[in-house]
């Protein structure tokens, strides 16, 4: 986890987004899980700031709530990367080759799972199942699920990022909000 | 209740007919429908909408691009179905964007249905065959899927019009203890894992004090390796929220709610859109069907811990606690979420319940096996030809489900073992073939049937390894509530990880077997309690790789990273090619003044590119264990 210091303007953000959130629902513990969920997709991590105004509007000690954070595998305590990737560790991936894959990405990233690179354009996480068993091993790269990947394809899915640069990123997001809807 | 039932029976006919109409109207136009659940995502079936959509807006033509879930098939990903007037509605699998366009030109404008590249016919016809023409057909009987990937989930009105909501009606026309009657008597089991009969605990919970009771859908799903529940919610959404609605009707509860994994995205949303739907139709809310009961439903997203697929610890995480299991009793049922009495059913469970209620008890119990009537859902993966959903009637045997069902081993490789049941299941091997499958002789065999995560093995996989893989997981995703579970899963994957770099001692094979005793009788809830059934079930069915890893320091499967090496036989390598040199991620492959190739042992990472890249003519790179061989076969051929 890195030290992360925060610009007055980051705290701006932060502050105004919980509030929002928290203006949408009752204060009670039954609804944490769900707040955090949201404060989550919004800023992509769960600020200590944010982590303390909840607390603080539920009237429990911020402990309790970073104790919630840390137990839950989806919410994460950094900044994610630009680009996430999610490298899938199910039993049908794992035994056609899964490891071998977070391993890929962690040499060419030069990070270890779990981690964002230095410049935040990239973070790599391992996850349990994404149910795509038949096309195993899979990767998640911002949410577009690739299968049958391979050590050399972990290079192209990366050389694609730094081909396209800025332009393919801006793709990736339009095609994101466009599923979301 | 008969002139109420009278009047909900004549509001669900109006509706049928509104939806029947619409469907009718459908009929003289051409319809294709691409199979987008993640998984036929993931296979690129989002590429394959685009074309289909692009090529009928160019070339003009009266058709119509729709969105279904997964018929299962999913080897043959993406998949889509075309229905033109006049022809069978026809299958295609393996579709690209290429074969999109193919298929608008050729049978969209003109009228050859390109036979060639159609998988199956839907239904007989004189002209081509349907999937149950398929080996895998004649032992296929589906229930719960019949529905999937053949009908859009976003519209209701396509599960009305084939007599979805009718089991909530006929439910209606009952008392709710009667209902509960039928479930009971229907001897339908828990497709959770631990099969439990589901009209005992709805028996339970009815029975149980309180003007307030909760139903609960656990669409948790975490066992890696299976998919099923994220399947058929984002297939037939609608048969789940019928399901759930019965059992609230049944218990006497008004709140419902479905519980699911937020690394489900899409079966989230549609679900939401499910749930406004009925909404919108009066089937959801209050006074539903002018019956006077009313009922809805929330949707609550899980946050990625496994242990919240357990009962116990699912409702302490949606009260907005650490998911950490309870001593049961009591048990939800009499006292669960909120303190008040609640049904926690399974997506799969739930997906029966309206079947039994609209064909009867009879006809459910004339399915499977006695003692676990029904069918099994199974997604068969790994090793094997045909991946997918399959659904088969209970009491089929293993060996069935592998060879004829899943066709078999790939690329012709010897069966080694299947892993059923998750995490929490075991590994079988070749003698255990022909058991036929259900709740109880699974158990004996000492695996589970678990959700239904099926993992075919093959010759190169290590049982080591794979029992080391799911103690890996258990220990991570052990909520650390008991200390067995916490400590003693950690020790045993310390052991394990010992034995497949090769440190294993002989002792450690003992004290494997002690730790799993003492796990599982110290742990409270089924996440420890079935935590060392991999290694369990590993020690004793391939105890010889065990003793191979540790004497032999080998890893017999070709596994096991540290245990092996890559080797290019000199003999076999054509100095023309460099396939292995442009494959290799961490230039270790080099050419020797000799023109053969080589590998840097010091810079290989193992990864398994070079013999994948090799084509087969050469098939000139081997993997060998203990990795020393590798130094005697350099002087052989020096």
């Amino acid at each position: 986890m890195f030290d992360l210091e925060l610009s007055a303007e980051e705290k701006e953000v932060i502050i105004s987004q919980v509030s929002e959130i928290l203006g949408q629902h009752k204060h009670n513990c039954e609804n944490l899980v769900p707040m955090l969920q949201e404060v989550q997709q919004k800023l992509g991590y769960v600020p200590e700031l944010a982590m303390e105004i909840i607390a603080d509007a539920l009237g429990v000690p911020a402990v309790s709530v970073y104790g919630i954070v840390t137990f839950y595998n989806q919410l994460r305590l950094n900044p994610p990367g630009d680009h996430e990737i999610k490298v899938c560790m199910g039993t049908a991936c794992h035994m056609i080759g899964g490891q071998i894959i977070l391993d890929s990405f962690e040499r060419r990233l030069e990070i270890v799972e779990g981690e964002t690179t230095l410049d935040r354009k990239f973070s790599l996480e391992r996850v349990a199942c994404v149910g795509c068993c038949a096309i195993a091993p899979v990767v998640v790269v911002d949410d577009y699920v690739d299968g049958k990947v391979t050590p050399t394809r972990v290079d192209g899915i990366l050389l694609a990022f730094e081909n396209t640069g800025k332009d393919k990123k801006q793709e990736q997001q339009e095609e994101k909000g466009e599923g979301q809807e | 209740m008969s002139n109420i039932n009278q009047g909900a029976e004549k509001i669900y006919t109006d509706l049928k007919s509104k939806a029947e109409e619409i469907n009718s109207a459908r009929e003289d136009k051409t319809i294709v429908m691409v199979g987008t659940a993640t998984c036929g995502k993931a296979a690129g079936a989002i590429d394959v909408r685009e074309a289909f959509i692009e090529e009928i807006k160019h070339k003009n033509i009266n058709a119509e691009v729709v969105e279904v879930g997964c018929i299962g098939h999913c080897y043959a990903e993406p998949l889509i179905i075309i229905s033109k007037p006049g022809f069978p509605s026809l299958s295609y699998g393996n579709v690209d964007e290429g074969l999109s366009r193919r298929l608008v030109e050729d049978f969209l404008i003109g009228d050859d249905p390109c036979y060639e590249f159609a998988l199956a016919a839907l239904d007989p016809n004189d002209e081509f065959p349907t999937f149950s023409d398929f080996p895998r057909g004649v032992f296929e009987e589906k229930v719960i899927l019949e529905q999937c990937g053949l009908i859009d989930p976003e519209d209701i009105d396509q599960y009305i019009a084939v007599d979805g909501y009718h089991a909530l009606v006929n439910a209606l026309g009952k008392e709710p203890g009667d209902v509960v009657e039928m479930i009971k008597e229907s001897n339908l089991r828990g497709r959770g894992g631990a099969g439990f009969s589901t009209g005992t605990k709805w028996e339970i919970c009815r029975n149980a004090i309180g003007p307030v009771k909760y139903v609960i859908c656990n669409a948790d799903e975490g066992d890696p390796g299976a998919f099923m529940d994220r399947s058929i919610l984002e297939s037939n959404p609608h048969q789940v929220i019928e399901g759930l609605m019965i059992s609230g009707y049944a218990v006497g509860a008004s709140q419902g709610f479905i519980y699911v994994r937020s690394e489900y995205p899409q079966a989230v949303r549609r679900i939401n859109t499910a749930l406004k739907q009925a909404r919108e139709k009066g089937l959801l809310g209050e006074n539903i069907l002018d019956t006077g009961f009313d009922f809805d439903i929330e949707v609550f997203l899980g946050s990625g811990a496994f242990v919240c697929g357990e009962e116990t610890a699912l409702i302490n995480s949606m009260e907005g606690k650490t998911g950490m299991p309870r001593h049961r009793p009591p048990y939800p049922a009499v006292e669960g979420f909120r303190g008040k009495p609640s049904i926690i059913n399974n997506v799969k469970t739930l997906s029966y319940v309206p079947h039994i209620l609209r064909k009867g008890v009879d006809w459910f119990k004339g399915i499977g096996t006695p003692d676990s009537p029904g069918t099994a859902v199974f997604a068969l993966v790994g090793k094997v030809e045909n991946t997918g959903l399959v659904e088969v009637p209970m009491g089929t045997t293993l060996r069935t489900l592998v060879f004829d069902v899943g066709g078999g081993i790939r690329k012709e490789k010897e069966f080694k073992a299947v892993q059923i049941g998750g995490p929490s299941g075991g590994c079988l091997p070749e003698s255990a073939l022909d058991i036929p499958i259900d709740f109880d002789s699974l158990q004996e065999a000492g695996a589970v049937m678990g959700s239904g995560g099926l993992v075919v093995l093959d010759e190169n996989d290590c049982m080591v390894e794979i029992a080391r893989f799911f103690l890996d997981f258990t220990q991570k995703e052990s909520c650390g509530k008991c200390t067995f579970c916490r400590l003693g899963t950690k020790h045993m994957l310390d052991i394990l990880k010992r034995i497949t770099i090769g440190q294993g001692e002989m002792e450690h094979i003992e004290i494997l077997g002690e730790l799993a005793l003492d796990i599982k009788n110290g742990s409270l809830c089924g996440l420890g309690k079935t935590a060392p059934n991999p290694v369990l079930t590993t020690l004793r069915y391939f105890m010889d790789e065990y003793v191979e890893h540790i004497e032999g320091k080998r890893c017999p499967a070709l596994m096991c990273q540290e245990l092996i090496n890559f080797y290019i036989v000199p003999k076999k390598c054509s100095k023309l090619c460099s396939a292995c040199v442009g494959s290799c991620p961490v230039e270790a492959i080099f050419t020797r003044d000799d023109g053969l190739k080589a590998i840097d042992l010091d810079k290989c990472v193992k990864c398994n590119s070079c013999p994948a890249a090799c084509p087969p003519e050469y098939d000139a790179i081997i993997k060998v264990s203990p990795p020393e061989v590798v130094e005697e076969l350099e002087k052989e051929n020096a």
